[in-house]
C-alpha cells in the first residue's frame, strides 16, 4: 500500500435552502481510488468544481469519507486516535496566501507547527531554520508576512508545513491567486522537496504547465477520475483535454494542430525544445 | 473623445524616508474604441496607473484629460468621471453586497441619480451583455460560483454605461475554463458598443488573442506601448523585467534559430500553425 | 500603503529597555500608573517625571515618538484641565462674570494634566519598545494564574495575536472595497449622518463577509498544522527572566518604595 489510498472514496454534502429543508445532495467527489507511492510527485488537475479540494482535505483529515475509505501511510483517517499524526505526516498548504500565515514574523510562523506538537524548543528552532533554507526564505526570517509577495508567503507557507516533518505534503492550487513570478518560485520549490528531501508531492492546480515534470496526473471531472497516466499520456489526448475543458501548453496545442494538418509529429509534445527537433527532423526528411 | 495622461508621476509615502515612486513621467492616449492590453508584473504600477483614470488617485505631477477637461480641474464632476470610465477591481466579487443579483447591478446606476425604472432596465441590459441567465437574477450573489459572481460584478460597472471599461485583471483566481469565457465575453461585448477596453493583466498569452494594442508597465514607467507583433519583438527585454512573451513566440524564434524560414511575428496558435506549415512546404 | 503602518507603533532599535522580558515592561508599567496616584504631592511627581525621564533616555528611542501619542488626547486632556480649572471649589483667584477659577482649581488641573500626560508617555515606553507579539507573550504568562479560574488565557492570548496579525490585511481589504464602490458612483462622504451610516453597508458587508472566509480559511489551516489548544504546546520563543531582568525588577520595587514613602511622610 502507498503512502496515500483511497478505496472507493465517495464524499457527499446536502444542501439546504434559507430555512434549513434539504435541497439536495451533491456528490462532491464519487468512487475515487487513488494509489500514492511514497516519493512520488503526483498532480491532480481539474477545473474549480471538479472535486479536487474535497478530495485533498481527505488527505489531511479534514473531511470524512461518506463512502468508502482514506489511508495515510497505513492509517485510516477515520481513526481518531490517529488525527494528530495523520495531520503531521500529511501536511497541506492551500490556496489564499494571506489566510494560513498565523505568525506575525517568518519564522514564527514556521514554528507555529512544532510548536503544536510539543517539540522542544532548540529543536524548533532547527526546524525553522532547515525548512526556510529548503524553499529559499532564510533571509526573510525576521520579516512580517505583510511585506512578502504572493510567492514569497506561499513558500513561507510550504517551510511551516516542512517543519513538521510531513511524509507527504498536499497542495491545494497554492499558485491560483500568484503571477507568473510567484508561481514559478511555488513549482520550483515544490520540486526541489521532491527530488532533495524525497517528500511525496500531491499538487492540486489548474495550469498544465506546473505539471510537466509530475511523475503520474489524475484529471478530475465532476468529483471522478477522468484521466489518469504520465504527463505525456495525458498530454497526447488534447481533444480529450479541451473537452473537458482544461488548458493544454500553447507547445502542444501547436504540435497538435500542425499533426491534424498532415504533419507526422510524436504524440505528447510538452517543451518547446521537444517540438523544435521534432520539425526539424521533419524538415530534413 | 479621449483620455490624455500628460507627464503623470505618483509617489506615495508622502515626505518619509518610504516614499514610493509608483508612476513616473506616464505619457499616454488612449482614443475611442481601442482594446488595449495593460501589462505589467506586480507592482509595476499598473494598477495605480488605472486608478488615475477615473479619478480615484490624484496624480501628484502631470494632468489626465478626459474628452479635453482636466479632471483634477476645480467643479470637475467626478462622479460622472466614474460613469463614464467605469473600473473593475481586481476580485471584484468581493464588493458584492445586495441580497440579490439584481439588486447589487442597480446599485451603480442609481448613485448616478438614475429613476428606479431606468436603473432597472440598465441593470437587465448589462446582466444580459456579461451573458447571465435570468434564473440567478433573484439569487443571493453569494450563492453563485466564482466565475458567476465575477460576471455580477462586471454587470455593475456596466450598467453605469461607461465609455471605457477598464478591467484589473479580470481571470484572476479563475480556472482555464472561466478566464475564456469572461474573455470572450468582453472580446464580445466590446464588438457589440465599440466602448474602449482596458485589460490589465500579467499574462501576455491571455491577452495577445484579443487586444489591438499592448502597453508594458515596468517599474512605474511606459516601457512599449504598441502593437502586439512588435511588442512581442521583444522578448529578452520583456523577460528582463519578468514579463514573457506568448510561447508560440519562442518557438518562433527557435526554429528561425535553427535554420527554417519562418517569420517570427506570430503570436497566436494558428498564425504559427499556418507559418510553419508554409515554410515545410516551401 | 495602510499595509505599512505597524500597530503599537513600535520602535525599532536596540536597548537595554527593548531588551527586557515583556512581563517586567507590563508590570512596570501597572506599577508606574499606579505609582501616579499614590503620590499626591510635587515630590512625588519629580520622582516619577525623574523616573520617566531615565527610562525614556535608556530606550533610545527619540522623545518625540513618545509625545506622538499625545496627541491623540489632546482633547480629553483640555476637557479634564477645563473641568477641573472652572468647577472645583476653593479659594477664589480669580473671577470674571459667573467663572471662578481657584487655587484647589488651579491645583488639581495640572495635577491632573500632569498625571495624564505621564501616564500615556508611560505606557508608550513600553508599546515603542516591545513588538505585538511578545506584549502578547507577556500577557499569556502573567496571566497563567488566572488558569485556575478558567480563564482561557492561552486563547485569549492567541485571539490577541490573529488580531494583530489581520488588521492590517483588513485596513488595506476596506481600502480596497470603498475604492471599488465609489468607482460604483458611492458617496461616503456628504449627506446627513443617516444617509452616510446607510452608505456603510455597501461597505461593511463584503468586508464582514470576507472576515468570516478568511475565519474560515485560517481555522482550517491552523487545524491542519496540528492546533489543538494551549495544553502541551511548547514554545518557539519561551520568556525567560535574564540578570537584567532580576535587576528591573529591584530597580521598580525601589521607585514604588519611594513613592509610598513619599505618600506615608508627607
Amino acid at each position: 500500500m502507498g503512502i496515500i489510498k483511497t478505496d472507493k472514496l465517495v464524499f457527499e454534502y446536502i444542501r439546504r435552502d434559507e430555512e434549513g429543508n434539504v435541497e439536495g445532495i451533491t456528490r462532491a467527489v464519487d468512487e475515487v481510488d487513488l494509489d500514492v507511492k511514497q516519493g512520488d510527485f503526483v498532480a491532480v488537475l481539474g477545473h474549480n468544481g471538479s472535486g479536487k479540494s474535497t478530495l485533498a482535505k481527505h488527505i489531511n483529515a479534514i473531511l470524512y469519507p461518506t463512502e468508502g475509505a482514506v489511508w495515510v501511510d497505513g492509517m485510516n483517517t477515520r481513526d481518531e486516535k490517529d488525527l494528530w499524526n495523520i495531520r503531521q505526516e500529511a501536511g497541506m498548504v492551500f490556496q489564499n496566501p494571506d489566510n494560513q500565515i498565523i505568525g506575525q514574523v517568518v519564522e514564527e510562523d514556521v514554528g507555529f507547527g512544532p510548536e503544536n506538537m510539543g517539540v522542544p524548543t532548540e529543536e524548533i528552532w532547527a526546524r525553522v531554520e532547515e525548512s526556510l533554507k529548503a524553499v529559499g526564505m532564510y533571509e526573510y526570517r525576521k520579516f512580517s508576512p505583510n511585506k512578502l509577495s504572493g510567492g514569497q508567503k506561499q513558500r513561507v507557507s510550504i517551510a511551516g508545513v516542512i517543519a513538521m516533518h510531513p511524509k507527504c505534503i498536499i497542495l491545494d492550487e497554492p499558485t491560483a491567486m500568484l503571477d507568473p513570478n510567484g508561481r514559478k518560485e511555488v513549482v520550483r520549490a515544490v520540486r526541489a522537496l521532491n527530488d532533495v528531501e524525497g517528500i511525496t508531492v500531491v499538487l492540486i492546480t489548474h495550469y498544465m504547465e506546473e505539471i510537466i515534470h509530475a511523475d503520474k496526473v489524475f484529471v478530475m471531472d465532476q468529483g471522478r477520475i477522468a484521466m489518469e497516466g504520465t504527463p505525456r499520456e495525458i498530454f497526447s489526448q488534447v481533444e480529450k483535454l479541451k473537452e473537458l475543458r482544461l488548458d493544454v501548453p500553447q507547445v502542444t496545442l501547436l504540435a497538435h494542430e500542425l499533426q491534424r494538418s498532415g504533419i507526422r509529429l510524436p504524440d505528447g509534445i510538452l517543451t518547446v525544445e521537444e517540438l523544435i527537433k521534432a520539425l526539424l527532423a521533419v524538415q530534413n526528411q | 473623445m479621449s483620455i490624455i495622461l500628460d507627464h503623470v508621476d505618483y509617489v506615495y509615502g508622502g515626505d518619509t524616508t518610504l516614499a514610493v515612486h509608483a508612476l513616473k513621467d506616464v505619457n499616454l492616449v488612449i482614443p475611442d474604441g481601442q482594446f488595449i492590453g495593460l501589462i505589467g508584473h506586480t507592482g509595476s504600477g499598473k494598477s495605480t496607473l488605472v486608478q488615475h483614470l477615473n479619478g480615484l488617485i490624484k496624480p501628484t505631477g502631470g494632468s489626465i484629460y478626459f474628452n479635453g477637461e482636466d479632471i483634477h480641474a476645480e467643479g470637475y464632476d467626478k462622479k460622472k468621471l466614474r460613469s463614464k470610465v467605469g473600473l473593475v477591481f481586481q476580485y471584484p466579487e468581493h464588493q458584492l453586497f445586495e441580497i440579490d443579483v439584481f439588486k447589487d447591478v442597480c446599485f451603480g446606476p442609481k448613485n448616478l441619480g438614475l429613476s428606479q425604472k431606468e436603473a432597472e432596465l440598465r441593470a437587465y441590459a448589462a446582466l444580459k451583455q456579461v451573458g447571465l441567465q435570468d434564473e440567478y437574477f433573484y439569487q443571493s450573489p453569494f450563492d453563485l460560483s466564482g466565475g458567476q459572481k465575477r460576471r455580477v460584478a462586471i454587470a455593475g460597472v456596466l450598467a453605469m454605461k461607461p465609455d471605457v471599461l477598464v478591467l484589473d485583471e479580470p481571470t484572476a483566481g479563475l480556472d482555464p475554463r472561466g478566464r475564456d469565457e469572461i474573455l470572450d465575453q468582453v472580446a464580445k461585448l466590446k464588438e457589440e458598443t465599440g466602448i474602449t477596453v482596458i485589460l490589465v493583466s500579467h499574462s501576455m498569452e491571455d491577452v495577445a488573442k484579443y487586444v489591438e494594442r499592448i502597453i508594458v508597465m515596468n517599474q512605474g514607467s511606459v516601457m512599449y506601448d504598441d502593437a502586439p507583433k512588435e511588442v512581442f519583438k521583444h522578448v529578452k527585454e520583456l523577460e528582463a523585467v519578468g514579463l514573457a512573451a506568448p510561447q508560440v513566440t519562442y518557438i518562433m524564434q527557435a526554429l528561425r534559430k535553427n535554420g527554417m524560414q519562418v517569420a517570427t511575428d506570430a503570436t497566436t496558435i494558428g498564425e504559427a500553425a499556418r507559418e510553419i506549415l508554409r515554410a515545410l512546404r516551401e | 500603503m495602510l499595509r505599512d503602518i505597524t500597530l503599537g507603533q513600535y520602535y525599532q532599535t536596540d536597548s537595554v529597555i527593548h531588551k527586557l522580558d515583556p512581563r517586567v515592561k507590563l508590570t512596570a508599567t501597572i506599577c508606574f500608573i499606579i505609582s501616579l496616584f499614590v503620590v499626591k504631592s510635587w515630590i512625588g511627581y519629580v520622582v516619577a517625571a525623574v523616573f520617566l525621564a531615565v527610562m525614556i533616555k535608556l530606550s533610545k528611542v527619540p522623545f518625540k515618538y513618545m509625545v506622538k501619542g499625545m496627541k491623540s488626547i489632546v482633547f480629553i486632556l483640555l476637557i479634564t484641565v477645563i473641568f477641573n480649572l472652572f468647577l472645583t471649589p476653593g479659594e477664589v483667584l480669580v473671577s470674571v462674570w459667573k467663572i471662578k477659577i481657584t487655587r484647589e482649581g488651579v491645583q488639581t488641573a495640572v495635577m491632573m494634566a500632569v498625571r495624564l500626560s505621564f501616564l500615556i508617555v508611560g505606557s508608550s515606553v513600553m508599546t515603542l519598545t516591545t513588538t505585538p507579539n511578545s506584549l502578547t507573550d507577556g500577557m499569556e504568562k502573567l496571566m497563567k494564574p488566572l488558569k485556575v479560574f478558567r480563564v482561557p488565557v492561552h486563547e485569549v492570548a492567541m485571539m490577541m495575536s490573529i488580531a494583530l496579525r489581520f488588521i492590517p490585511i483588513l485596513l488595506e481589504e476596506t481600502d480596497k472595497i470603498m475604492k471599488a464602490q465609489i468607482a460604483r458612483g458611492a458617496d461616503f462622504e456628504s449627506g446627513n449622518l443617516i444617509k452616510k451610516a446607510k452608505a456603510m453597508v455597501p461597505l461593511l458587508v463584503p468586508l464582514f463577509i470576507s472576515a468570516f472566509r478568511r475565519a474560515n480559511d485560517l481555522a482550517m489551516a491552523m487545524e491542519a498544522r496540528c492546533y489543538r489548544g494551549g495544553d502541551n504546546r511548547t514554545k518557539m520563543k519561551p520568556l525567560k527572566y535574564r540578570g537584567r531582568d532580576r535587576i528591573a525588577y529591584g530597580v521598580l520595587a525601589a521607585y514604588f518604595a519611594v513613592c509610598v514613602a513619599i505618600r506615608i511622610l508627607a
